[in-house]
């Protein structure tokens, strides 16, 4: 159960990321893609988060997990599959063992939503008619 | 107000880039690291026993550290075959990280050292997601676990360069079927060698102690399926650039800066391990090592 390492260094990252802003007041949602074969489970991972987020600038913000499914090429026969769980690695086409892993091992930040002291800028350049 | 801000961080960026610097410095003083994972009770220290004692013999400067959540009985046991032997207590965290390694090395791990062999925690789940720098990893499992303990752990075995079966002496006691368990293994990870071992009549004894050595002499190393992705573990870079605002009325961002990050990009072959080369080895063919 490494879920509470996990949920520590997605806060971490997000409070750096928030320090580097300079101005975050409070962080919304952390928007994470967790690959099938990530070895990470979403529900200990977000129980892990909402606890590790006390105290801290996240605390109160959602996780939201996207999972990615995994896919396989395979190289010699250009042969494509959805790996499943357990993976099937070996190319079921030629049996070939020249396979790239194309998605199945994201454990990412994508995107984080939050609250800053900045006023919003006016959208568009005022017509003249509004001066 | 309120804004989306894009990161694209890896979550374990900080524990690759630690593992990524440690590889290098080790590399650079002639050190290797031997990560080694398996479930409890799989018989990691009877066999690293073993490895370590050979080493001796054969007079390769070798080191050993080993990671449990309590008691320090198998240092005490590593420490009999003479070598430097560390012991870790994780305090019950499942894993060892890069930065934890790196900590207990520094002081302590005599310069001379060719191989540092590590007996992660065990357990199959956690210790795989992190990379600690080593050179080879081995994932063992012993015949007593069933046949599809690769299939169970795919994280855990398709991460390996090397399998190691132990225990191989109660194999027929309980039935190891030796087909179905290298089909499991060729399953999650094509081409990965397969050795059988036993540590109590000495079957393979020397295998860990001899793939470690080449691949510390640079040989390279299979190079798993699960490991071939450009995009699994390392983004040390922050895009800290916001867009798309969430609030409706918001659309400043004169600057008009776009990020050109469709997903999935890479930073080149900066996964999990740092020898992620062009796939040619030509082992595909699981071998055996009696």
């Amino acid at each position: 159960m490494h879920e509470m390492s996990i949920a520590l260094a997605v806060i971490g990252q997000v409070e750096e990321a928030a320090e580097r802003a300079g101005d975050v007041t409070a962080v919304r949602s952390v928007r994470l893609l967790v690959g099938e074969l990530a070895g990470v489970v979403p529900d200990a991972l977000a129980f892990c988060f909402e606890l590790a987020c006390a105290g801290t600038v996240l605390e109160g913000a959602e996780l939201v997990t996207e999972t990615v499914p995994g896919r396989a090429r395979c190289a010699p026969c250009a042969h494509e599959w959805a790996v499943g769980v357990p993976p099937l690695l070996s190319c079921p086409r030629c049996g070939g063992a020249g396979t790239d892993l194309q998605a199945g091992r994201e454990l990412q930040i994508a995107a984080v939503h939050w609250e800053d002291g900045r006023t919003p800028a006016p959208a568009r350049e005022p017509i003249p008619e509004e001066r | 107000m309120c804004r989306v801000v894009d990161l694209r961080q890896a979550v374990l960026a900080k524990n690759d880039a630690g593992a990524q610097t440690l590889r290098a410095e080790l590399t650079a003083r002639g050190t290797a690291v031997v990560n080694i994972l398996s479930s409890p009770g799989s018989g990691k220290t009877a066999l690293l026993e073993r490895e370590l004692l050979l080493a001796r013999e054969r007079s390769v400067p070798v080191a050993a550290l080993t990671a449990d959540l309590a008691t320090e009985n198998d240092a005490v046991r590593l420490a009999r075959s003479g070598v430097p032997v560390k012991q870790v207590l994780t305090d019950g965290l499942c894993h060892l990280e890069s930065a934890m390694l790196a900590g207990h090395l520094r002081g302590w791990l005599p310069d001379d050292t060719r191989l540092l062999f590590v007996e992660n925690v065990g357990n199959l789940v956690c210790p795989a997601s992190y990379d600690l720098g080593e050179t080879l990893r081995v994932v063992l499992a012993s015949v007593t676990e069933g046949e599809d303990k690769p299939l169970k752990y795919p994280t855990a075995f398709g991460l390996a360069h090397l399998v190691v079966v132990t225990k191989t002496d109660l194999a027929e006691a309980v039935d190891f079927d030796e087909a179905a368990f290298r089909s499991h293994v060729e399953r999650v990870n094509p081409g990965v060698e397969v050795v059988l071992t036993s540590a109590r009549h000495g079957r393979g004894v020397g295998a860990i102690l001899d793939r470690a050595l080449a691949a510390a002499d640079g040989a390279p190393p299979h190079v798993p399926v699960m490991a071939r992705t450009a995009d699994a573990h390392t983004h040390a870079h922050v895009h800290a650039d916001t867009h798309a605002p969430a609030h409706p009325q918001a659309h400043p961002l004169p600057d008009g800066h776009t990020h050109e990050h469709p997903p999935g990009h890479s930073h080149g072959q900066t996964g999990t391990h740092a020898h992620a080369r062009p796939d040619t080895h030509a082992d595909a063919v699981p071998r055996t090592h009696p």
